[in-house]
């Protein structure tokens, strides 16, 4: 056992590969008007409870609702670095990776690929996909059942042009093969995926999406559908691809454990919005964010010798009218008067290291410091869980009822 | 976490258990052996395909057709002096046993709840079958005390499983399970659809309710890391079989099956320094072929000679804490039985030996001792 990146590579002070600038990517919800369609689930019922408790009766159907799925995300992506995304579903992880990929529009904010904007002609867009690539999560579906591996390793070779001249499309196939430790090439050019393993189908993903020689590799919870033995294998060919090839990468996942061992900055995102961001061990090890003291503390871990005490229950909020002020405030339990109030902004808690609480602010004054819900927070009811749907929204903060 | 005493709850062994027939099937579980105690939380761990939740199906007689039990027996003991052997019992004693006293909640909440009725109808079906002289409002206080309990209000007695999230479809399971108050609960993968915080929530809440209501369960779960914290005792299977058994702090801190350590430090740890892990190369044996001798060996980096050829046995270990036949430290591996010291890594002292040691004969543990 070697200690990994103990002296970590020191951050490239050139421009990041790639960079997001204020990323905000709004859903709009259909069928908005027609009522009850766009409250489809967890409405009757939590009307029902509101009506019981004497709150607003259910609420008016109005026009225009958007999810608010990513929030003025900000984000640099360096060469031989890895930044792990790490976030409960419905934090906007995934949705982030597709606007980085450019699968989606934004609907503000801006792309830089190597510190200019990005073109929005067709063959701009055909530049930017051979720079960016994406890994998809589940390699039982990313594959073409009715191909070989060598067709999917061949396409990108083909669309995009081999890179070097002299070089046939087999042996760059070969190469490629043996870039993600599936050799002898050959015993798995012939392959269809259902032949494949696991682990054996992520790596031709991987290889499928190096076959364009991309800078940026956009991996979207690339280990969680593998079995658990196979997992590092994975992990560690990335750590590779960015020690020997100087690749950025975008490692998204829920499993803050493996971020922590691959990544060397970590992004935790809750609720669309980035709470806190730095190097990965620092915010694990010294977490400074209420929301990042959550997830670690729910985290599998057995050296902990007691049941965690957990802060902050119940679930995310609705996206579609998102709390006020600090996103995280109705589960918080260091809640203030201010975090209901207004946007927390990115506090450096250390160089590097920003979060974005207001537990971070030196100069509140009394009244914006009370404790917001003061009892309330352990005793609330265990589950207003995971309203993570549209129009489930139970965004009113407990003080209120 | 108290050392489960007196006999078990429910024992397996020898089980076996076939997809298809003839020379084409494929051996699911092979000769399995677990002892659940009262009160106890068993953890089974495994990757996928390793067989975990086709011995749990086979256990509860759940198992459809092509799999197939072609061997072993499955007790169990309510109390002194009954038994049941639950892979003989009749379709009428096992409709009697399941659910009452033992339970299981599904992998997939979403697919185990019916679509198309109220949670409150599905809850009180349970107790319409098996509490026949109940009324229709004891019926539904019930139904609502359970909702109560994993903490979801009476208000969601109406509600549909499509109006209920993740977390609590998972909740109205686990309350379901416990409807008729069962003495063994099965659960297959109960947490692995859910965010963390929700995972850990209802894990907690689970942990409270077997406190209060004395309940045995059998765990099958991949996250060996998780299992370590929740279980009392914990067994691990690979490929059909079970390769090592062991109170889980032991399997933690000291495993003795070359798998065990290879899921162990395939777990990033959240704390101090950050070592480079390995994982285990190679990938899961296909159970269509098999490989000879230990199914381990060709992922194994302490292959012997002997393991190519020979399938070796779960047997206890010598002088490691023995104290009951459930909780027995057992592993399939040529490495320990005896004839060399193993390597460092698998036989590092088992936590809390010293105070158990003195007090059994170690000598009655002999190497060989197969079962």
């Amino acid at each position: 056992m070697t200690a990994l990146h103990e002296a970590a590579p020191t951050p490239s002070t050139s421009t990041p590969l790639l960079e997001a600038r204020d990323l905000t990517k709004h859903f709009v919800v259909h069928g908005a008007r027609r009522g009850r369609a766009a409250l489809p689930r967890m409405a009757r019922a939590s009307r029902a409870s509101r009506a019981s408790q004497g709150g607003p009766p259910g609420r008016p159907a109005d026009d225009g609702q958007v999810v608010h799925a990513v929030e003025n995300v900000s984000l640099a992506l360096d060469e031989a670095r890895v930044t792990a995304v790490v976030g409960e579903s419905g934090s906007g992880k995934s949705t982030l990776a597709r606007l980085l990929c450019r699968l989606i529009k934004p609907t503000a904010g801006q792309l830089l690929l190597d510190g200019g904007p990005v073109p929005r002609s067709g063959r701009g867009r055909r530049e930017y996909a051979r720079r960016v690539q994406m890994v998809l999560q589940d390699p039982f579906s990313s594959l073409n059942p009715v191909h070989e591996v060598r067709y999917h390793l061949a396409r990108p070779l083909q669309l995009h042009g081999l890179d070097e001249p002299g070089l046939s499309l087999d042996d760059a196939i070969a190469k490629l093969l043996e870039r993600v430790a599936l050799a002898p090439a050959d015993q798995f050019l012939r392959k269809y995926p259902h032949e494949l393993s696991g682990g054996q189908r992520q790596r031709v993903a991987i290889a499928r999406a190096l076959a364009v020689r991309p800078r940026v590799l956009l991996a979207d919870e690339p280990v969680s559908m593998l079995d658990v033995s196979i997992r590092l294998g994975i992990l560690n060919l990335l750590g590779d691809l960015r020690d020997r090839e100087r690749l950025a990468i975008l490692y998204i996942t829920h499993d803050i454990a493996s971020a922590r061992y691959l990544a060397d900055t970590i992004v935790v995102m809750y609720a669309g919005q980035v709470v806190e961001s730095g190097p990965a061990r620092t915010v694990t090890d010294q977490p400074s964010h209420p929301y990042t003291q959550l997830l670690l503390s729910a985290a599998p871990d057995p050296d902990r010798a007691s049941p965690p005490a957990l802060d902050g229950r119940g679930g995310p909020p609705s996206l579609v009218r998102p709390p006020s002020g600090c996103r995280f405030h109705p589960r918080c339990p260091h809640a203030m008067a201010v975090c209901a109030t207004a946007t927390p902004p990115a506090f450096e808690a250390s160089a590097g290291h920003l979060s974005a609480c207001w537990l971070q602010a030196s100069d509140l004054t009394a009244a914006q410091a009370s404790p917001l819900h003061p009892r309330t927070a352990t005793t609330s009811p265990a589950d207003t869980s995971s309203n993570d749907e549209p129009g489930g929204g139970d965004d009113v903060s407990p003080d209120t009822r | 976490m108290s050392v489960p005493a007196g006999h078990p709850l429910l024992e397996v062994r020898g089980l076996c258990v076939d997809y298809g027939a003839g020379p084409d099937a494929v051996h699911a579980v092979i000769g399995a052996d677990l002892a659940l105690h009262s009160g106890e939380v068993l953890g089974l761990a495994g990757e996928s395909g390793s067989g975990k939740s086709t011995l749990a199906y086979a256990v509860t007689r759940l198992l459809r057709a092509p799999g197939m039990i072609t061997g072993g027996s499955v007790g169990y003991y309510p109390g002194p002096g009954t038994a049941v052997d639950l892979l003989a019992a009749e379709e009428g004693t096992l409709r009697v046993l399941r659910w009452s006293q033992i339970s299981v909640v599904m992998q997939s909440a979403m697919n185990a709840l019916n679509p198309v009725l109220s949670i409150g109808a599905q809850l009180t079906d349970v107790l319409h079958a098996h509490r026949p002289g109940m009324s229709k409002a004891a019926r539904r206080a019930r139904a609502a005390g359970l909702l109560a309990m994993v903490g979801i209000t009476e208000d969601r007695l109406g509600s549909h499983p499509h109006e209920l999230s993740g977390g609590m479809r998972q909740r109205v399971m686990i309350a379901m399970a416990l409807a008729l108050e069962p003495q063994v609960v099965i659960m297959d993968e109960p947490t692995t659809a859910l965010d963390v915080v929700t995972q850990r929530e209802i894990l907690q809440e689970l942990m409270e309710l077997r406190e209060r209501l004395g309940f045995a369960v059998l765990f099958i779960t991949h996250d060996l890391s998780l299992l370590i914290e929740i279980a009392d005792a914990i067994a691990v299977m690979y490929a059909g079989r079970l390769v090592e058994r062991a109170a889980a702090k032991a399997l933690f801190r000291a495993p003795r099956h070359p798998y065990t350590l290879g899921l162990l430090s395939s777990f990033p740890a959240l704390h101090g320094p950050r070592q480079h892990l390995t994982g285990i190369p190679g990938s899961p044996p296909d159970l269509r072929r098999l490989p000879s001798g230990c199914v381990f060996h060709p992922r194994c980096s302490y292959v012997m000679d002997r393991c190519r050829t020979d399938v070796p046995a779960l047997v206890p270990l010598a002088g490691q804490g023995n104290s009951e036949a459930g909780t027995a430290r057992a592993a399939a591996c040529w490495l320990q039985d005896g004839s060399s010291p193993p390597p460092p890594e698998l036989a590092a002292p088992a936590p809390g030996l010293a105070g158990t040691a003195a007090s059994e004969p170690v000598g009655s543990w002999q190497a060989g001792g197969t079962t």
